[in-house]
Parts: structure tokens; sequence; C-alpha cells
């Protein structure tokens, strides 16, 4: 669990400063559980700095502020561009990152912000999986129609929505090619701790009702350095994710760090609907030399095999 | 037109009769109408609980689902503004023109117009997922949101056709103000009293009026345009097939003519057999209508054939399953319903003489009415079933759009609203203009006040 934190007292934030924490954006307690277990105000809590260091910080001293946290999240990450590279090789419909996600956006089994389809691109040309997050494009149609900026490209690349904003008029379902959004249609998921939970614009949990919900990029994830829930999450090998200005992206199972641009270039990359020019950030590489056989199992949407009929 | 002169003893003759055939349905309440004001409120009331529903238990309470996520909200939102934009339109590009036969149906149609214009603000509420949050469009406002354009339109519009209906009523207001102080309860004189700002009617007041009149007139046009085009837009600015259009905003304009002469044609039948104004409202008028009728008519049909025909030879892999889902599939008996028995037929008949008679005239009204709803139902649903990609991975009723109970009852309340408010303004205002009609008939208005 991360929840972020700002320190309310002035000397306490020069001494954060010091540790490369800028004012607005805090920092991210990685102490486990610190939140839910209120037991003594006096505690030291661990902080963990966007560099990498710990520091001691007295947990009365600190307060969750959500204006603080909505103009960091509008902000995004300086200096980065984030994009992710599906290799559909690789994919086997594990559906380990759908699991992923849904547990760590608090989501219904029906509302996927990453979503496998079973895909055939002609017919005969044979079926493949296909995992389906948003495509951070970079001239998104969704953010565009959003009559009050609830959902925004930041500049590290990521599109966010604010829940605390959105109206729920659901323009940007209706403008979105690839369905990558998903709306809070009744009650959302209720998780232990959701209720007192600030509301975190990278997370976006807690859910709300008759507000939109989609993929980040687990921004809550990139703030501390490490690689989104989904593609960590994945067995085989499916996911590159890093950063087009550094032109490196790490396999999220391998670990392995290679060149962006080599490995676009070596492998024949593709983006979704290139034809609409929505310019994504998601690159695909092509299902070729496929380390399975495709099975043709179908499955209901809570992840069971499905019964043929007919 | 003056064209003969009459003497002052003939002119109060006829001034008289027509101030008190046009001001009766102001004095009475008669029981039919108390019956339609209940059955009103009924649907009224069953809607309010709908939404109560709504709101507690969220949007789920509708058929809208991830993929499907627009529904009868925003058909009927489509519907409204196409509906009010033709009243203010027949008034302003006939009136411009100087055809005298619109002046009894005109403030019919600016009734109809400002009534339906109203609702569509409220079903777009309706259709929030958080309504509490309305005021963030004003606080947050993105100007590159179509939905921007569209508030920022719909209330200048609704804003002139007010002014529309309410400057031609002024002289209307004056007479009431000094005939009706005994007849009428105190309240609605005061009402009176108060709205006609003071008018007596001096050749000064005349002519600032005819010239605030003309200004109106002609300002309301672009306006009018503008708030069906924006709305259309707000479909043909996405990327999906169906609404992915170039001739949208025409598409959308060329309907609301047809479906707003129907709209007024329905309202002109039974006002005029309710107040018994046969006299005013004359078989001409009806005659006329139809003809214009036939008109918008061609044209709407000319963009129908540009809007299915050119996707559908080309057959585009999107387009083709839209368009075979309407042709054939799963929403044509709707299609054909719409285009035929909404647009075809009635384009038809009303070339015919014998069916641009009051009666049939208001039958084919219905028919392009009701058509004009389901094809706004048309347009805004099947698109949105077929999207870009598959829809997998979801429960089945996130593949099929079937309009819940609620939702049914929600929307029809909404609609009902909108027939209230039109039917409380006939029953306050003259329908037809009082001082224009005496005009018409050679009366020197000035001084009859």
């Amino acid at each position: 669990m991360s929840q972020n934190i700002t320190p309310e007292v002035t000397s306490r934030r020069n001494f954060l400063k010091k540790f490369g924490l800028t004012v607005g954006a805090a920092s991210v307690v990685t102490s486990l559980g610190f939140l839910s277990s209120c037991s003594n105000d006096d505690e030291m809590v661990d902080l963990l700095t966007t560099d990498g260091q710990t520091v001691k910080v007295k947990k009365s001293q600190l307060k969750v502020n959500l204006k603080e946290m909505q103009v960091r999240g509008r902000e995004g990450i300086t200096g980065k561009k984030f994009v992710m590279v599906i290799d559909l090789a690789k994919c086997r419909n594990a559906r380990k990152c759908m699991s992923a996600c849904q547990d760590a956006h608090h989501l219904k089994p029906e509302q996927h912000h990453i979503n496998v389809l079973q895909m055939e691109n002609a017919e005969g040309t044979g079926s493949f999986y296909m995992p389906k997050p948003c495509q951070h494009c970079d001239n998104p149609p969704c953010t565009k129609v959003c009559p009050v900026d609830a959902t925004f490209k930041r500049q590290d690349g990521i599109v966010l929505i604010d829940n605390e904003r959105c109206i729920g008029c659901r323009f940007c379902i209706a403008a979105c090619p690839y369905s990558a959004r998903v709306f809070n249609w009744s009650e959302p998921k209720q998780v232990e701790g959701d209720e007192n939970r600030v509301y975190d614009i990278e997370l976006n949990v807690p859910q709300k009702k008759g507000t939109i919900s989609k993929c980040l990029f687990s921004a809550d994830r990139l703030r501390i350095g490490k690689l989104p829930y989904c593609v960590s999450a994945c067995p085989n090998g499916t996911y590159w994710f890093g950063d087009a200005n550094e032109d490196a992206v790490t396999n999220g199972t391998s670990k392995e760090t290679v060149r962006l641009s080599t490995l676009l270039e070596q492998n024949g990359a593709y983006t979704l609907m290139p034809e609409l020019g929505t310019k994504p950030s998601v690159y695909y590489l092509p299902p070729k030399d496929r380390l399975f056989d495709y099975e043709n199992t179908e499955l209901n949407y809570l992840g069971e095999e499905e019964e043929h009929h007919g | 037109m003056i064209t003969e002169h009459k003497s002052p003893q003939e002119q109060a003759l006829i001034f008289n009769k027509i101030r008190e055939d046009l001001l009766r349905p102001v004095q009475s309440i008669s029981l039919s109408y108390k019956l339609w004001v209940a059955f009103l409120v009924t649907l009224i009331i069953a809607a309010a609980y709908g939404y109560f529903l709504q709101l507690n238990n969220g949007l789920a309470v509708t058929a809208m689902r991830d993929y499907v996520s627009w529904g009868m909200y925003i058909a009927t939102f489509v519907f409204f503004v196409a509906t009010s934009l033709v009243g203010m339109l027949i008034s302003a590009i006939v009136g411009l023109l100087g055809k005298k036969w619109i002046i009894p149906v005109s403030r019919i149609a600016e009734m109809v117009a400002l009534s339906f214009v109203m609702m569509a603000g409220i079903i777009i509420v309706v259709d929030m997922g958080r309504p509490d949050r309305l005021l963030n469009v004003f606080l947050h406002g993105r100007f590159s949101s179509p939905i921007f354009w569209d508030i920022t339109v719909v209330t200048v519009y609704v804003l002139i056709s007010t002014l529309l209906l309410f400057l031609p009523l002024l002289p209307d207001l004056g007479i009431m103000r000094n005939h009706l102080k005994k007849d009428i309860p105190k309240w609605q004189w005061t009402i009176y009293n108060l709205l006609s700002l003071g008018w007596v009617g001096t050749p000064n007041q005349y002519k600032i009026l005819h010239s605030a009149i003309r200004v109106l007139l002609v300002l309301v046009i672009p306006v009018a345009f503008a708030i069906h085009t924006v709305t259309s837009w707000l479909s043909a600015l996405t990327l999906r097939p169906g609404w992915d259009s170039t001739i949208f905003g025409p598409y959308y304009i060329s309907g609301a003519f047809v479906a707003g002469t129907g709209a007024v044609l329905v309202a002109m039948y039974f006002v005029r057999r309710g107040y018994k104004l046969q006299e005013y409202i004359t078989d001409e008028s009806f005659n006329m209508m139809g003809k214009l009728l036939v008109l918008v008519s061609l044209i709407y049909l000319y963009f129908n054939l540009n809007e299915f025909l050119v996707p559908a030879y080309k057959m585009k892999t999107y387009d083709a399953i839209h368009i075979k889902t309407l042709f054939t599939g799963e929403y044509a008996f709707m299609f054909w319903a719409t285009q035929i028995g909404g647009l075809i037929l009635p384009l038809i008949l009303s070339i015919f003489k014998p069916f641009r008679k009051p009666l049939p005239m208001m039958l084919i009204g219905v028919a392009v009415v009701l058509g004009a709803w389901f094809k706004r139902f048309i347009i805004v649903i099947p698109t949105m079933v077929h999207a870009h990609l598959p829809i997998q991975n979801v429960p089945h009723e996130f593949h099929v759009y079937h309009p819940t109970g609620i939702e049914i009852t929600i929307t029809i309340g909404v609609i009902a609203i909108s027939v209230l408010i039109f039917t409380i303004l006939v029953k306050l205002f003259p329908v037809v203009p009082i001082w224009e009609t005496a005009h018409e008939k050679g009366v020197e208005i000035e001084k009859n006040l």
C-alpha cells in the first residue's frame, strides 16, 4: 500500500527538501500498512523519496493532501515520455495482467483497464491474443472532448482521469476508438480502507460512482520508479515498459533492459489503428513465431471457461 | 397590408370580435384541459420517482453500459434540439420573406420551440453520472469540448427564443391588461400588467417593436443553425463509424426542419380544436404547412441518400458493419420504419392536396414526430453497439442495449414536462397574435388598444 504524505511543518519541509523532495510533490510512504494501522502518533515512519532514499519522519507531522496530489498528478514526471511495447508472440492469455490491474485499481470483474482480446487480422490469418491497455495517445480524442478538463494528458505522456472532477457525461467513452474507458455505473467495488482513503489521482482509487476510470500506466508505481502492475505481473515476458526519452525499455518478466528504437525497428512494430491519427504510446510486436499454440477456449468475463454453444 | 380603408366603427367591431375570440381560452379552463394536465403531471411524477431511483443506484438502472454508454437520454436530447430549432426558424425565415400565412402559426411554433429547448438542457443533466457537479462545467469549462460550445449556444438560443416569443406579445399583453381586469383572477391580471411593461401602443413604440423583432428574427437564424450543428458535432467529432461524417451538420439541420414542422402541425391541430380557432388557424394554414413539409422532407431525403448510400457503396470495413446493422441487421425494422413511415410516406402524401387538410396533416405530423424520435435513436445507439475493437470479457448485457423501464419512464416524463410547458403557455397567452391579426384585417391597431 502506498499513500502520499505532505509535511505539515515548514522546517520539516526544508528537511525533506534536502532529500530531493519537492514541497508539492511530497513523497511516498512505503512503510507497510502505515495509515491503516493508526496506533501511536509519535511513531516514526519511513518515507521513500523520489530518488530512492529513505528518511524517517514523525507520523504526527504528516498529513495527506488531496489538492497537492491532484496538482502533482496533473504535472506528471518531468523529462519522461513513457511507452509500452507489447510482444504479441509471447502472450498466451494468462490474464495475470488483468487481475493485477483490477486488484490495484479496485475494479469489478467486468471493468478492464487492460483487456486481453482474441484477435484475427483477416480471415484465415490465425488468431492471437492482444492485451489492450489505454494507448495513451499523443493526440488523444478523449481529452479534447472532456467539458471540465477532468481527463488530461501530462507532460510524461500519460492520460489521467480526475474522478473528483468528472461529471460523468461519458463523452470520452464515445470518443475513444480503443474502448479503453470504463464507467462506474453503480457503487464501485469497496475494498477495506477505501472509505477513509484520500483519493489518489495516479491510482484512481477509491473509485467513485458516476465517474470514469481508465488505465493510468500505473502512474503511482512510475512515481516510485517501479514498473506498472500489469507489466510486473506477466509471467510470459509479453510487456516491455520504459522511457522513450532514454530510448530504453525493460521487460516486466526478465527485467532485461534494451534499446527501444532497436526493439521496434527489428521486430516490425506497429501501433493500433494508425489511420485514426491518435499517435499511441503503446507499440505492438507482431504475433510471429508464437511460443504457444492458440487454444480456442472461450473464457467468460470472470475468466472461467465458457461452454460452447453449437 | 391594409387593403381597404374601414370606418372607425367597423374597425372597432372587427377588433372586438378578434379580441374576444382569441382571449376566450385565457379566461376559462375546460375539463378536458384539466384532465390533460393531470395526465401529464402523473407521467412527470412517475419520472421523478424513476430519477430518484437513478440517483440512488447510479446509471446502472438504465441499460447503458461501457460500450453503449449513451442511450435514450441522448437520443431524446437530440430530438428536443431538433424539434425546438424549427419553431423559431419557421417564423423567422417565412416571416422575413413577408409571407402572411405564417402570422397565426408563428406564436404556436415559437411556444413549441421554447418548451422543447428548455427540456433539452434538463435531459442532459438526467444523463449525467454526477449531476451534483454540474457547476464544474462553468468552473472548469474546457473550450475544446463541443459540450462547452453546446451549452453556450443553447443558452443564447433560449434567450433569443424567449425574447422572440415575448416581444411580439407586448401589444397583446397591453390589450389583456386593458380588457381582462374583471374577467380573470387578480394574480393573473397582475402577471399581464407586469409583463406588458407599460405598453400603450404609441406609434413610436410600434416602430421600436418592429425593428427589435426584425433584429431578433435575423439573429435567431444563425443561432438556431448553431445549436443543431454543434449538437451534430457531439457525434461527428468522434472517430466512430456511423458518426464520423462530414455532412452531419446539414443532415441534422434538415432533419430538424422535418421534425419541427411535424410538431408544429400537431400543436396547431389540437390548439385549433381545443380553442375553436378555426377562423384564425385556417385550413389554408394547414395547406401551407403541408407544402412546407414537402419541401423540408425533400431536402432531408437528399441528405439521407448521401449519408447512407455513399458509405454503403464503398463498404469500408467498419462502415459496412454499421450499414448492415441498419439495412438488414438488428436495427433494420426501426431504420426502415423511420425512413418510410417518418419521411417518405409523409412526403408523398403531403404532395396531394386532399391530405393537406387539418386532420390528415395532424396524423402525418404524428408520424413525422414519432419517426423523428426513433431516427435519433437510430443515429445514437447502433453506432455505439459496434466498437472498433471486439467487445470481449464483459457480461452479455454490455453487448446490447434494451432500454429499461426506469429509463423509459424518465424519458417519457421529461417529454411530458415539455408538453406541459407548452400546455401552460397556450393557456396563459393568446396563441394567435391579436394585434397582428387585427392589423391584417385592416384595423388600425394604434387606435384600438
